[in-house]
């Protein structure tokens, strides 16, 4: 693909928890509408990349630039806002409200109602309620879970759990969708539909940052991977390259 | 417009229910009058608690805060009303203008309150608050030195009632043959604002704000991944409940004639938890319930006890008041024993405990 875009370019960024260097100065960059996989080893610091990257964890040093602005650390609310939206390894719902609430909770950004809305309940919020509540509906058609609006999340399938929180993370206009391990616990069935959902989301538009163990499904998927290992960035390339790098070969069945 | 919000109106799903409603709350004075107006001020009292009740409900049920000082707003109001209509300053403005400035004020309490301390959570949050709760009660006991702003413990008396124009809410007057007490008045008053604070509590529940107090409720961090600024919606919700805590002040201020740092103790914020808790968080006609039966049982002991062991010892054995507190504890230890979730929760905040207890 030629004349790529930058929409997220991540500098030497670092991140440790006491002694323990989880981020060693790590820096890549994700290019519009790509699909870009990272990989690693448990531990390797996939997730608090993530989370430095959605503001969750403050990172010592380094910085994100996205879509040309720096991102404030610490700030997920701003991440958000600036359209990173991310799901999580250990999904985290609302599991007493229902899917289409959940969904609903991720228009919260793009809608403005606020507390005299809500108590004179007048035209414009009633609008805006409606409004929410037909694009979340739209939003569960897209992952395929409409049937299952009503009921409440932590009723859903582990599949369907994993559907909702994508449903989610896009109320919220994402540009970049962060998915922490999305495939994990499913079967090759639901991997597949999974494949088919993210190739679906980016041809809508939205770039895809994914988290994954199953190493078929991103190569499969991916446009360009980068490997973490030891908290180190030790490969960035195309799936075809990166398969066959020692130094990820070594990270995977060595040591 | 034909969203899942287009449904038929509650009052007209519900008329019948409510029109009864609306008997029961037009007879009680009448019939509380019966047995004196001291039961017409009991009922006023439970229908201020209610009010108190329900703005609390806004932080502990909605936005999930625990907070120990609750009162501490209560008194910001009384103490405004207090002061700018007393004899005190020699200020008399109307109850109209000082509802609304006392509001106001505990608002501002509020967000002084818990700008600084909203990162904290569940205990940490408590303690806080309980600490604000008694700073405040003890800032209106000794603030009657170098300069007497508040009259220190004996309090500010002669405070105003409510009037509008000629009509005094202290006096009896009679209307189309039928005489209307002072307290009666004042029922009338309570009750409308009452209605005023459940139905901002049933709209703020089902608005784009009150799915985000519930989603912070259920998953911080999720709620913040999806955009939400949680220490402002949750600041939101401790301005919203201190403006409620304000206006009950005002109005107590005003029914009562005077005020003082005792009614404004750790108790009464603990009381007004135990109403919210009791009755079902979140939960709104839970939490009526839960007011009106921490207001009305005490009394109903008060009054009951000393007969009954006069009928059965022949003597009083226990002082009533110190088993009033008794039966108090021993109905909270029960409740929280045997419905975990209130007396009357909310289907939500049940399946919430019955997933915690899995």
């Amino acid at each position: 693909m030629a004349e790529q875009q930058t929409l997220l370019a991540a500098h030497e960024v670092a991140k440790h928890f006491g002694g323990v260097k989880a981020l060693h100065d790590v820096s890549l960059t994700i290019h519009r509408g790509e699909i870009y996989g990272l990989i690693g080893p448990n531990g390797a610091g996939k997730t608090t990349f993530f989370n430095c990257l959605t503001g969750l964890y403050r990172n010592e040093s380094g910085h994100f630039l996205f879509d040309g602005v720096r991102l404030e650390a610490d700030a997920p609310h701003k991440a958000a806002e600036v359209g990173i939206a991310r799901t999580f390894q250990n999904i985290r719902l609302f599991g007493n409200m229902t899917a289409l609430e959940n969904v609903m909770v991720g228009r919260h950004l793009r809608t403005r109602a606020g507390v005299f809305g809500a108590i004179s309940r007048n035209s414009a919020t009633r609008g805006e309620e409606a409004a929410i509540a037909r694009r979340a509906d739209e939003l569960l058609h897209y992952v395929g879970i409409q049937e299952r609006a009503h009921d409440y999340a932590r009723h859903l399938s582990y599949g369907d759990q994993r559907r909702l929180e994508i449903a989610r993370a896009l109320a919220t206009e994402p540009k970049l969708l962060a998915l922490d391990e999305p495939a994990a616990g499913m079967n090759g069935t639901e991997t597949e539909a999974l494949r088919v959902l993210v190739e679906g989301i980016r041809r809508d538009g939205v770039t895809v940052l994914l988290i994954e163990h199953d190493v078929k499904l991103v190569m499969g998927l991916c446009d360009r991977v980068a490997v973490l290992d030891y908290g180190e960035k030790i490969c960035e390339d195309v799936p075809a390259v990166v398969q066959k790098d020692p130094r990820v070969i070594e990270a995977y069945l060595g040591g | 417009m034909n969203g899942p919000s287009t449904k038929r109106p509650y009052w007209r799903q519900h008329w019948l229910g409510l029109l009864l409603v609306v008997g029961v709350l037009l007879a009680v004075p009448f019939v509380a009058a019966l047995g004196g107006q001291a039961w017409v001020r009991i009922a006023n009292f439970a229908i201020l608690y209610v009010f108190l009740a329900l703005g609390l409900n806004i932080v502990v049920g909605y936005a999930g805060l625990l907070d120990l000082g609750y009162v501490a707003f209560y008194a910001v109001g009384a103490y405004c009303y207090a002061l700018l209509a007393s004899p005190h300053f020699g200020i008399h403005l109307p109850f109209w203008v000082i509802l609304p400035c006392g509001a106001a004020l505990a608002c501002l309490f509020g967000v002084l309150l818990g700008a600084p301390t909203l990162k904290l959570r569940g205990d940490y949050l408590a303690i806080v608050t309980l600490g604000f709760g008694e700073i405040i009660r003890i800032f209106m006991n000794n603030l009657n030195a170098p300069i007497n702003i508040t009259n220190g413990a004996q309090g500010i008396t002669l405070i105003d009632p409510v009037r509008i124009g000629d009509f005094s809410f202290a006096r009896t007057s009679t209307f189309f043959g039928i005489s209307i007490s002072g307290p009666q008045k004042y029922y009338f008053l309570l009750v409308a604002l009452a209605v005023l604070v459940i139905v901002v509590n049933i709209r703020l529940q089902n608005s784009r704000i009150g799915r985000a107090w519930q989603a912070i409720r259920e998953d911080e961090v999720a709620a913040k991944a999806c955009g939400i600024n949680t220490r402002n919606i949750k600041l939101l919700a401790f301005a919203m409940g201190a403006s409620f805590g304000g206006i009950a002040g005002g109005v107590f201020a005003a029914m009562q004639g005077f005020v003082s740092p005792e009614s404004f103790s750790l108790m009464e914020s603990i009381t007004i938890l135990a109403m919210v808790v009791l009755g079902g968080m979140g939960h709104i006609p839970g939490v009526i319930l839960g007011a009106i039966l921490l207001t009305g049982l005490p009394e109903a002991l008060r009054y009951g006890i000393e007969p009954l062991q006069q009928a059965v010892f022949g003597r009083m054995i226990i002082d009533p008041e110190s088993l009033r507190m008794l039966v108090f504890g021993l109905a909270l230890v029960l409740v929280m024993r045997f419905r975990p979730a209130g007396l009357w929760p909310s289907s939500l905040r049940r399946r919430e405990l019955a997933e915690a207890t899995d």
